[in-house]
């Protein structure tokens, strides 16, 4: 009875296209909104606001740039943990100075460093021109070759990270510190802070991701996606559908990349983003629902929260159990759940979340 | 809404109207050791209807395949509008205004019938990424615009009520008329129709008649069609090349075809 | 010639170890050849493999058996549990999704490679364990023509010899038997061949037996050489530029690619290493995966696909 379109008629196109065109949805969207921007920051512990909140915001912005590449492009990627690190990377030394001699020409570029937010900018560009190089060969090869290509992409750049050390600035330790989070004057320092700041990032870009995916250039992912012969035909360019997903997917995860090194985590490794990471962003996509923004959102909070339930319910039942038993039911857990879904629902959590609100529709009729 | 087949009318006019809109000389196609298709020459006028027909085999397909570039052929030239070719590309094709359906219904399978329509509308589109990104604006004024002709369209094809639906849980002739509507959504002058009647039954066939007539008419489309169904093809066409084995056997009116005794041994199998 | 000494001791060193990689890329291409798919849990299976073999094995042996019987019992044991991993994939991941893509297969069988990671962790513990199964220490080969000799580790001589005798095996299997040929037909179109009557389950099962034999085998080489651990899977990553050089549908194509990654990444390492700071094993062989892929996507063996619409 609540969820119900009658008398809702659209007398524009305008109106049709709208993002949310029910209105209880953009009711939910402007509540959620209240609540994400002012009921968590007054509710929420410090704890949930570092340990969950924030990586579960970060990781939301790389799912979804891993999704337009994998779910809307269906140009499979096992590399996005590379893309993180060449975000993180690229942004630190945006933000300490960039010095690089070119000895061969006789000349050097030199960068002063730049402030915080604009580093992280770059820094996601720098992924997004890294993700267009890698993106070249998916004009040729498909499918399983391509996913070849992208972990050449994870483990060079694993290796890169590793002996380059002009990226850590020839740190000893090979580990690197965040800068200071400065953003013209206000200090990102406390975990209320924290959480906003990756709130407005993730909310500007899901707004731009969705805008995307809706508009033409989101028709040419999916149509490269379901038949790219037929596509071509059509006039689509293979080439610049292709590309742009790379970009921009590489762009968001880049982003995310570097929101995950200065904001979640302080100080990092190159670990922090290897082939485990992208398989875990991987997961999301396909848990959460593959071509679905929403669908981001729940693969990554699925992802995050598994590990964190299987800790704290046995351990409130009083039932003893080591880490590394809850590391193998995770891992145990979400295969038999990738398997499942794919076998029930392709369409991942998104889907199931769509046929509720089917239901709910004619609840409280069953049919 | 029946509509029985109407009578062919006169040629509309046009300022190049009757004169060769598209030819193919001597093209011969080989894939490793089979000749698809060999020294085949043809043209269409514009503004006509033009079947191409022949047995299982014959090398229609992949006749509409060089056209539209996805094949290359090993020898011959195709000349559409003027300009003379090797070969075409897919890009070519579509941006030079030749669009096409296909046997087997390449429909996007993830996305709506809008959606789908929509894409054939990528070429007119001009708005790039960032316009995109942030949609009010430029970019949405635009999509509203070629929504509206999009759904101009779906009218003309009586798909308004599954417009929404996802093109995969279709029945195969609706299938079929959402690719028709995606292919004309490119504007094309030359629109390439491969089987536009498979798997229909009489009330489908006659629907599909009247819209590729109209689209001849209204929407000043010259077309090429590959059927099977010998009462379509005598009715809707200005005139038919016949191929078998890749070879072109009779090329001519519909009449003159139907009275031509190699294509009658053609498709009674008859040893040759 | 000390020079030419030390590249043949590269050289060959890095042809032996290319072998191991064809041992692991073998199950790949009998998975691939005869289903279509790409198995991402081969690498699972050998871990598999291995923990099943070398737990019952400890066991058997700390409790008074004979070493040999040990061995016997243990290798029997994980067949058996090969055999039933087979038959639960087979029944539960791949039989629903038949007729399915390609990538979503490849898809499921991720979920499948954590599953049998988690399940099998979970059930036979997760240290490392040391296997002995063969020889591991050095033999010099030619000493009278290179001062020293050229040094050969005899477990990479073993390895050559089990890899060359499953190869000629699986080459007479696909050619020369019925069910090879079923398989064949398997890979190709599964509607089809399920229409002309071929029993679809029962194939995919045998397939997977045989793969999980041949990881089995696998992993009693990789296991002496490394020890079973959970780093084993990641053997399953190395395989693709082997798969990728060689062609996903050829038997002797894993073999030649395998060689092929394993001399390159040696000599790289060697020779090129020290120009750009060492360890180039770990991205050389992607490197050269992606070159062929570009210049002949098919790999030096494998076949052309061709698209029509």
């Amino acid at each position: 009875m609540l969820y119900r379109e009658a008398g809702q008629f659209k007398t524009s196109y305008s109106a049709d296209m709208a993002m949310f065109p029910i209105r209880q949805d953009r009711i939910a969207l402007v509540l959620l909104l209240l609540v994400a921007f002012i009921g968590v920051p007054l509710l929420a512990s410090d704890y949930f606001l570092r340990a969950i909140f924030v990586p579960f915001l970060i990781l939301s912005l790389a799912a979804i740039g891993v999704n337009i590449l994998v779910g809307y492009c269906g140009q499979i990627s096992l590399g996005s943990g590379a893309f993180m690190a060449i975000g993180a990377y690229s942004s630190y030394k945006f933000c300490t100075g960039v010095h690089l001699p070119l000895d061969w020409i006789g000349a050097q570029i030199s960068i002063p460093p730049l402030p915080v937010l604009p580093s992280i900018l770059l820094g996601g560009l720098m992924a997004a021109l890294v993700g267009i190089l890698f993106g070249i060969p998916s004009l040729r090869i498909k499918g399983l070759y391509l996913a070849v290509a992208t972990l050449a992409a994870q483990f060079f750049f694993d290796w890169v990270f590793i002996r380059v050390q002009w990226f850590t600035n020839y740190a000893p330790s090979g580990s690197v510190s965040a800068p200071e989070l400065n953003f013209l004057g206000w200090i990102a320092h406390s975990s209320i802070d924290r959480y906003l700041l990756c709130l407005m990032f993730v909310v500007v870009f899901a707004f731009i991701a969705k805008n995307l995916v809706r508009g033409s250039l989101g028709r040419q992912w999916m149509a490269i996606r379901d038949m790219d012969i037929a596509a071509e035909l059509m006039g689509i360019r293979p080439l610049y559908a292709k590309l742009t997903a790379f970009a921009v997917s590489s762009f968001m995860v880049g982003i995310a990349g570097a929101l995950w090194a200065f904001v979640y985590l302080g100080a990092w490794e190159p670990l922090a983003f290897d082939i485990n990471r992208s398989f875990q962003l991987l997961f999301m996509v396909i848990i959460g629902g593959l071509g679905s923004i929403l669908g981001s959102f729940l693969g990554a909070a699925f992802i995050l929260v598994l590990p964190i339930l299987l800790d704290q319910v046995p351990h409130a039942l009083g039932i003893p159990i080591s880490v590394e038993t809850i590391s193998h039911l995770v891992f145990i857990i979400t295969g038999s759940l990738i398997c499942y879904l794919l076998i029930v629902e392709p369409h991942g959590f998104a889907r199931l979340w769509g046929i509720a609100k089917e239901k709910l529709r004619l609840w409280p009729y069953p049919y | 809404m029946k509509a029985d087949v109407e009578p062919r009318t006169t040629v509309p006019g046009g300022i190049e109207s009757g004169d060769v809109l598209l030819s193919v000389a001597n093209v011969s196609l080989s894939f490793g050791g089979v000749k698809a298709i060999r020294d085949v020459s043809f043209d269409i006028r514009k503004g006509e209807v033009r079947a191409i027909i022949g047995p299982n085999g014959a090398g229609k397909t992949s006749m509409l395949n060089v056209i539209n570039g996805f094949y290359h052929p090993q020898q011959g030239t195709i000349t559409f509008k003027g300009r003379r070719r090797h070969d075409m590309r897919p890009y070519l094709a579509a941006s030079q205004g030749i669009a096409r359906t296909f046997q087997n219904v390449a429909l996007f399978k993830g996305m709506s019938t809008l959606d789908n329509i929509m894409t054939g509308r990528t070429l007119k589109m001009r708005r790039g990424l960032l316009a995109h990104a942030l949609h009010f604006g430029p970019a949405k004024s635009e999509e509203i615009r070629h929504r509206e002709v999009v759904e101009h369209i779906i009218d003309f094809l009586e798909i308004a009520h599954i417009r929404k639906a996802p093109v995969g849980k279709l029945p195969y002739g609706l299938q079929k008329r959402v690719e028709l509507g995606r292919a004309l959504a490119m504007e094309p002058e030359l629109l390439l129709l491969d089987e536009p009647m498979a798997g229909m039954n009489l009330e489908e066939k006659q629907d599909m008649s009247r819209f590729i007539l109209t689209v001849k008419d209204s929407f000043n489309t010259t077309i090429a069609l590959i059927e099977h169904d010998m009462g379509v093809v005598m009715d809707l066409s200005d005139r038919v090349v016949v191929l078998d084995y890749g070879r072109k056997i009779a090329d001519g009116t519909p009449a003159e075809v139907q009275g031509n005794q190699a294509v009658i041994d053609a498709y009674l199998g008859v040893a040759h | 010639m000390i020079a030419f000494g030390q590249f043949a001791e590269v050289l060959i060193g890095g042809l032996l170890a290319g072998v191991l990689y064809s041992l692991v890329a073998l199950g790949f291409v009998l998975i691939f050849k005869a289903s279509g798919v790409f198995n991402f849990a081969q690498g699972a299976m050998v871990l598999l493999a291995g923990l099943a073999l070398v737990r019952p094995l400890d066991y058997l042996v700390a409790h008074g058996f004979p070493v040999w019987a040990a061995i016997v019992l243990g290798l029997a044991f994980a067949a058996v549990v090969m055999a039933a991993s087979a038959w639960l994939i087979e029944r539960f991941v791949l039989g629903p999704l038949v007729n399915q893509d390609g990538l979503t297969l490849f898809m499921a069988t991720i979920g499948a490679t954590f599953i049998i990671e988690g399940l099998g962790q979970l059930i036979f513990g997760s240290d490392v364990y040391p296997l002995r199964l063969f020889p591991v220490d050095a033999w010099f080969l030619f000493e009278n023509l290179f001062p020293g000799g050229i040094l050969v580790n005899k477990l990479d001589v073993w390895g050559g010899l089990i890899a060359g005798v499953l190869v000629a095996g699986l080459a007479i299997f696909f050619q020369k038997t019925k069910t090879g040929r079923a398989l064949r037909a398997v890979a190709d179109d599964h509607a089809a061949a399920q229409s002309v009557g071929i029993p679809i389950s029962w194939i995919w099962f045998v397939v997977w037996l045989v793969a999980g034999l041949v990881a089995l085998v696998a992993a009693t080489v990789w296991g002496t050489k490394l020890g079973v651990q959970f780093s084993i899977t990641f053997l399953a990553l190395k395989a693709l530029p082997v798969l990728i050089i060689g062609g996903f549908t050829s038997v002797p194509g894993a073999i030649v690619g395998g060689l092929i990654v394993g001399a390159g990444e040696k000599v790289a390492e060697v020779y090129l290493g020290p120009l750009i700071g060492g360890g180039i094993e770990y991205w050389f062989a992607y490197v050269l995966a992606l070159i062929v892929l570009i210049g002949r996507p098919q790999g030096l063996f494998g076949e052309r696909i061709i698209e029509r619409i």
